[in-house]
């Protein structure tokens, strides 16, 4: 029986909290509920109340708390129940959570769990993509997994990481994808990209969601002779700038893809990444496909020309790949 | 309780015998008399010579809140000072020159000039470091009171903040979350009327810090935080009721700052009255004066004891200009685990 995305997450915390009796779970709705999504489902009836605490809307208590439990030397994993609403945790993760270690030696082992993405019709505030806020603070690992291998592996990784990690799950993917998942025991390392697909003319290089959209235009290309790689992220810091750089010098085009929108997203620092690193390999400039800078739209035309799709990768790839 | 309203003289201690209360009133007035005379040290001399760069913040006139509660703390409890309670580092056994590198930026100091000031903290002491966003201490302070009965211990904490805090979101959720969870937490409010420039009035339309307990149905007290050993004992009634698993317990010290926001801030937009009345409640001459009314020191006991600690800070600074910058090669060290 192939396993979804939201079970993968699922299996991975459940095997995490039968390991270590140190993890426990945080969050609104977490424990009766299972969770908005049902990613808990199950765990309150397994592990009691102890394990599985549910929250008054405190989003910065639910980290702060969080951060107080592991300096403390437990492992919290808190979930946010949309990632829009970290927001109201931000000074929590960004100025104590990420400098603790740095100021002074406390280390912080809390994992945030977020469903972001769009593709939903959830709207303004049910529906971002907030990972860059995060992603430029030192201190911080942030992950996006586009598969539900990698999201069973990396949430495994991310609750015994000694470090704050916030773990954005695409929610468009939590029921829509599935596969088999090895019988035993497997972790997937943080900080290590993934070729989600073999090609030789032009890379994408994309992460969460994205990844899907990426391979839908690769095979669209393929039927036109154009050999596309696609270059799975899946950690965003530290990111691996090897792997980013790897794929450049082999296909020497790149496009770069995020859900996210576009000024100050990710594309824009491996933009200047493979500027300062691969200059001499690129066959052509560097373009992104990207949400525009707006906030996500709620209507289905408005938010459907607002998420990048393939036929826009697809459009874009054509026109690099002929320059 | 307005100055007008403290009354000069001192609390009797309860029910212990004549030797335990001199020992006891010789050990708060030892640990006063120190953050007064390295908060004198670092606010009057060294920021003035330039070898303090940065922030200084210090608790003069609040010396009795930070000693007359963290001495019930034992080596299990945890403790979250704010910017004020510089004693706590003392009490819990940080070394006074590791202090003054910190405030100097050197190699020695608990960041190891990382960062500065009061933003210091010691997991093997159980210290938790504040962050300057105030009352961000409040809800980590709740997580770390969830893990020690998580983990079964018998330990509580002890979670310190001024009166501004108290207007902040995260003092709220987190003194919600503490009082929903029924978590060993003592939240200790030095409220000494300011925050920077902004009186009280402006900050709160309750008249009581302790006034906002009742919201998070957890019991308020409120104490004269200028008596050292009124906030001992209720401090230990504070203790106590976490300890036994009721749950946070929320104290409100009121007090007063004597000297600015900050070393650069000379705090005009106080009335002269307010520095006149509060002079006089000086929480080190009070207990001094009950402690030679009693008969527990002599002047010339404390003359010594004086220089003694005096002698403790001159070593300590020395200490301190002693110990290295950090080597500009580290900066990239510790973002995350190597």
């Amino acid at each position: 029986m192939p396993t979804t995305y939201l079970e993968a997450i699922r299996e991975g915390l459940w095997e995490e909290m039968e390991r270590d009796p140190n993890v426990f779970l945080i969050g609104e709705d977490i424990g009766v509920y299972g969770g908005a999504f049902k990613v808990t489902a199950g765990f309150l009836e397994k592990f009691g109340e102890k394990r599985v605490v549910d929250t008054p809307i405190s989003e910065s208590a639910i980290v702060g708390a969080s951060i107080g439990a592991a300096l403390m030397g437990l492992r919290a994993v808190a979930e946010m129940q949309f990632s829009d609403f970290i927001s109201c945790a931000f000074d929590q993760i960004v100025n104590f959570a990420a400098k603790c270690r740095y100021r002074w030696n406390a280390p912080v082992p809390i994992v945030i769990r977020a469903p972001s993405g769009g593709g939903i019709h959830g709207g303004p505030f049910h529906s971002q993509n907030p990972e860059m806020w995060f992603v430029r603070t030192p201190g911080l690992k942030v992950v996006a997994p586009a598969t539900a291998y990698d999201a069973k592996g990396l949430i495994k990784s991310a609750v015994r990481a000694n470090d704050p990690v916030l773990f954005f799950e695409h929610k468009g993917l939590y029921r829509r994808i599935r596969e088999d998942l090895p019988a035993g025991e497997y972790t997937v390392p943080l900080g290590k990209a993934k070729v989600a697909r073999q090609g030789r003319d032009l890379s994408i290089i994309t992460y969460g969601a994205m990844v899907w959209t990426a391979i839908e235009a690769a095979e669209t290309l393929a039927r036109e002779g154009i050999e596309v790689e696609v270059l799975d992220l899946r950690t965003l810091s530290p990111l691996d700038r090897d792997a980013v750089c790897g794929t450049a010098r082999k296909t020497a085009k790149v496009l770069l893809l995020h859900e996210d929108t576009q000024t100050g997203g990710l594309a824009g620092e491996l933009a200047a990444t493979l500027t300062e690193r691969v200059w001499e390999h690129l066959d052509g400039p560097i373009v992104r496909v990207t949400a525009p800078d707006t906030p996500i739209p709620f209507s289905p035309p408005l938010e459907e020309a607002f998420l990048p799709s393939a036929q826009k990768v697809v459009e874009k790839a054509r026109w690099l790949h002929k320059y | 309780m307005s100055a007008a309203e403290l009354t000069i003289g001192i609390s009797d201690t309860a029910s212990s015998s004549p030797g335990e209360e001199a020992e006891l009133a010789g050990r708060l007035w030892h640990y006063m008399a120190l953050m007064r005379e390295a908060e004198d040290r670092i606010e009057r001399k060294l920021y003035r010579q330039g070898k303090i760069v940065g922030g200084v913040y210090v608790g003069r006139g609040q010396e009795a809140i930070p000693v007359g509660t963290a001495l019930h703390a034992t080596a299990e409890d945890v403790l979250f000072p704010s910017h004020r309670d510089l004693a706590v580092f003392f009490i819990r056994g940080v070394p006074p020159g590791r202090v003054f590198a910190q405030y100097m930026g050197r190699e020695g100091g608990l960041t190891r000039g990382r960062d500065g000031n009061m933003h210091m903290g010691d997991l093997k002491l159980n210290i938790v470091s504040i962050i300057s966003a105030m009352a961000a201490s409040v809800p980590v302070a709740a997580g770390a009171a969830l893990a020690l009965r998580y983990r079964q211990s018998n330990g509580i904490v002890f979670c310190y903040f001024g009166d501004g805090a108290t207007s902040r979101g995260d003092w709220h959720e987190g003194l919600n979350f503490a009082a929903v969870q029924k978590l060993p937490v003592v939240f200790i409010c030095n409220n000494n009327l300011y925050a920077y420039s902004t009186p009280l009035s402006k900050q709160m339309a309750v008249e009581n810090v302790a006034d906002r307990g009742a919201a998070y149905a957890m019991p308020a007290e409120i104490v004269d935080g200028n008596d050292v050993l009124a906030v001992h004992q209720a401090a230990g009634r504070a203790a106590a009721f976490a300890r036994s698993g009721n749950g946070p317990y929320l104290l409100e010290c009121k007090t007063f700052r004597m000297t600015g926001h900050s070393a650069h801030d000379a705090a005009e937009y106080v009335p002269k009255n307010l520095w006149e009345q509060w002079g006089k409640l000086d929480p080190i001459a009070r207990l001094q004066s009950h402690m030679l009314e009693r008969g527990w020191s002599s002047e010339a006991e404390l003359d010594e004891a004086r220089a003694r600690v005096r002698r403790e800070v001159d070593e300590a600074v020395a200490w301190a200009e002693a110990s290295p910058f950090p080597d500009p090669a580290t900066l990239l060290d510790d973002v995350y685990e190597s």
